[in-house]
């Protein structure tokens, strides 16, 4: 491996991303903390503090700037170091970085000076003030520039090398970026065609069902957007960390491509309270997301026998032995797999949403945050600092700075979650809403204090493990001297690629299954909601009952 | 009083053109039934009072989200009522649940959702707004207040529909 070795060039163009992205989470985490504290009643009124406000900070700064701009960085080294060949081009990666960055600034503004307190999914008539819309259009632009990028590499390695095997590692990654232009489709139409004219006053009126409709055809592939780069380090990376290989490469194949085909023709499942969608398509939507028990299923599956290869291989005997033959002390490893533990909870929980009409039991109560943190803000986010421990210090040189710090960060945060996650579900079952600033209710229940107080324990835990990781990193970079010996770890497969049907490698027809699917499942939906939901909602500003007209 | 005979024909030429002008609207607005947007709550259902009883035990309530409160307030039913519900909003989205039943659901500003439930037990529902809706988002809520029936009482109470008449923030 590592015939070519990677570029000064390409190492600064992938720790820049990294860097946006901590300083994304910095502020994302505080406002986090900010929340369970203001939710348990442990926050007085600050002037300066608006729960809103904050909480469109987090959901913005943590679910879609530290996630994009990780998943470029891990996902451009990934297909870079497992093709052993340089990136296509370093200016578009750098366009793509600039626009991205362009993005987030102004969002960022609009959501600073108060103008966009819409939170994440800005459901209109909500309305935000257009940079909001503009710096959300650039944020996307950007990625798929980054995608782009790191597909032509792909293309050019393809050509290079005709009738060879894609290496795992670019194959995870190749379905993370196409997944991601499928799904950015609907939300690149939502905001273009209806949100940003309708912000700059060009049309007074707009369609809030056809909106959300397209919204959460972009929502749930979103959440594969993140989980996925997560699988590519489970399945290419922890084995190598652990000391072992991939238990079946083939496998692993097919649940990357089952994920990409049943990933967005199922976005109804976030939409089973709404009015406009018939029953009837709820249900098919219900049904397609549980197809996708079956690639999570595999890979449960899958990284739990190469785990068990690893343990063995380290010495472990018996039935459980081998579990503490793992190592443990690592902190690439630890994180890892701490997140992969977070996820089965994660997973099991998001059944719980997916099941029709469970869901009403769990819908927009404080269960789903209390999910949502062990998926994208656990399995996915852990997972990321686990790769950073080693990642920053190849990509700046320097070793990492306090092994220690980095152990106790990936388990405190695994700690924190989890005690967060069980006071935010357990109360969501007792009715807490979610999205809201249960602190300052008038009609906060008393049922509810011991859960809201559980996730303020549970939640400081994770700041506290978040604050050690920055910490970490920011050591790392500015002030270790140490030089960096490490490698980017790359997995063997017991069963090799070479069993792996070759039909796994026609893009095109999976990119028209996955097509045909999408026209199957949402073209019913579209016509319902376009049939039943008129254009003629005005703006309203989150602080004003009173219409833009 | 008006002594040119042009003025009197400008005048009443006027007044015959602006009668015209209202012909032609109600004949438009009735006849053909073109009709303008309207505020949500002169549409029906939300044009009826909140809480009806349709049939004996069973009742239909109507209710409006809005920035940010819900109308009704509060839902008075006897015990063993079945409740349909339907609901919209006035102005953003807004979430309708109604604690400790399966009546979880959005309200969509231009779209009507419903969903029914059957009040057997007693006592207040609390219902939550679990859709941010702006500034006073947290502070959304309402009440359904389901009464016991009086021993030896056959039926549902007699109708006590509580008409709410709602009036339009824009009026
Ligand atoms: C210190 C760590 C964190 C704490 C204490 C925290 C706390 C919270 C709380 C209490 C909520 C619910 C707010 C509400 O519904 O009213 C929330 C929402 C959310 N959090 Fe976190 N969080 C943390 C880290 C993260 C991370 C790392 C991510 C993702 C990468 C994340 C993603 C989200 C998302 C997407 C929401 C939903 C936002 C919305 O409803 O608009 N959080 N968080
Ligand atoms: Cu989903
Ligand atoms: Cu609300």
């Amino acid at each position: 491996m590592g015939a070519m070795a990677i570029s000064e060039g390409e190492k600064r163009l992938l720790r820049w991303h990294l860097y946006i992205a901590y300083i994304a989470i910095a502020v994302g985490i505080l406002f986090g903390l900010l929340q369970v504290l203001s939710r348990a009643r442990l926050l007085p009124p600050m002037p300066w503090y608006d729960y809103y406000q904050g909480l469109t900070f987090h959901g913005v700064l943590n679910a879609l700037v530290w996630t994009t701009f990780n998943i470029v960085a891990l996902l451009a080294l990934a297909v870079r170091a497992s093709l052993s060949r340089p990136l296509y081009s370093l200016s578009l990666g750098w366009t793509g970085f600039g626009l991205m960055t362009i993005g987030v600034a102004a969002a960022g503004y609009a959501i600073l000076t108060r103008q966009a307190n819409v939170l994440y999914t800005f459901y209109p008539p909500l309305m935000a003030h257009p940079a909001f819309y503009l710096g959300a259009t650039l944020l996307i632009v950007g990625s798929w520039v980054a995608g782009a990028n790191v597909i032509l590499t792909y293309v050019a390695w393809r050509r290079e090398n005709p009738g060879q095997r894609t290496p795992l590692m670019t194959f995870g990654s190749i379905v993370v970026f196409v997944l991601w232009y499928i799904a950015t489709l609907g939300v690149a139409i939502e905001v273009l065609f209806l949100l940003l004219p309708w912000s700059l006053g060009l049309v007074k009126q707009t369609n809030p069902m056809l909106a959300r409709t397209l919204f959460w055809y972009f929502g749930h592939p979103l959440v594969y957007f993140w989980l996925l780069p997560a699988y590519v380090a489970w399945y290419t990376m922890v084995p190598r960390l652990a000391g072992g290989k991939l238990y079946s490469d083939p496998m692993a194949r097919l649940a990357f491509l089952m994920l990409l085909l049943f990933s967005t023709p199922i976005g109804v499942h976030h939409q089973y309270t709404d009015p406009a969608i018939g029953q009837e398509w709820k249900l098919v939507h219900a049904f397609g997301t549980f197809i996708v028990t079956i690639p999570s299923l595999l890979t449960a599956f899958n990284l739990m026998a190469s785990l068990e290869y690893a343990g063995r291989q380290r010495g472990g005997r018996g039935l459980i032995d081998w579990i503490f033959r793992l190592p443990w002390g690592e902190p690439a490893f630890a994180g890892a797999t701490l997140s992969m533990i977070a996820f089965a909870f994660g997973g099991i929980s998001g059944i719980v949403n997916a099941s029709y009409n469970v869901n009403l039991v769990v819908h927009n109560t404080s269960w789903v945050p209390g999910h949502l943190h062990l998926t994208v803000g656990t399995a996915v986010t852990l997972t990321f600092m686990a790769m950073a421990t080693w990642m920053v210090p190849y990509l700046t040189g320097r070793a990492l700075w306090s092994r220690k710090v980095a152990l106790a960060n990936m388990y405190v945060w695994f700690v924190g979650v989890m005690i967060f996650a069980v006071g935010m579900m357990r109360g969501g079952l007792e009715g807490e809403p979610r999205r809201t600033n249960l602190g300052f209710s008038p009609y906060l229940l008393p049922e509810w204090m011991p859960f809201l107080v559980m996730a303020a324990i549970g939640g400081t835990l994770m700041f506290i493990a978040g604050v050690l990781f920055l910490l970490n990193m920011a050591m790392t970079i500015w002030f270790s001297r140490q030089p960096a010996q490490v490698e980017v770890p790359i997995s063997d497969a017991l069963h090799t690629a070479a069993d792996a049907p070759l039909a796994f490698e026609r893009w095109r027809v999976w990119l028209a299954v996955a097509a045909v699917l999408i026209v199957i499942s949402y073209t019913p939906v579209l016509t319902q909601v376009l049939q039943t939901s008129p254009f003629s909602a005005y703006g309203f500003l989150p602080s004003n009952p009173a219409p833009i007209r | 009083m008006v002594q040119d005979p042009f003025e009197r024909v400008a005048i009443f030429g006027a007044g015959l053109l602006m009668t015209a002008f209202f012909l032609a609207i109600v004949v438009g607005a009735f006849g053909l039934g073109i009709r303008v947007p309207t505020c949500v709550t002169d549409i029906p259902p939300f044009d009826q009072p909140a809480v009806v009883e349709v049939a004996p035990g069973q009742y239909v309530v109507n209710v409006v989200a809005q920035m940010w409160l819900f109308n009704p307030r509060e839902i008075r039913i006897p015990a063993g009522s079945l409740v349909t519900f339907n609901l919209t909003s006035k102005d953003v989205q807004h979430g309708f649940k109604i604690l400790n039943t399966n009546v979880n659901m959005m309200a969509v500003p231009g779209v009507v959702n419903r969903a029914q439930a059957r009040f057997d037990q007693p006592g207040e529902y609390l219902i939550v707004c679990h859709e941010y809706c702006g500034l006073g988002h947290h502070a959304m809520s309402a009440r359904i207040i389901v009464e016991p029936r009086a021993a030896g009482d056959q039926g549902p109470d007699p109708a006590r529909a509580v008409a709410s008449a709602l009036a339009c923030w824009a009026r």
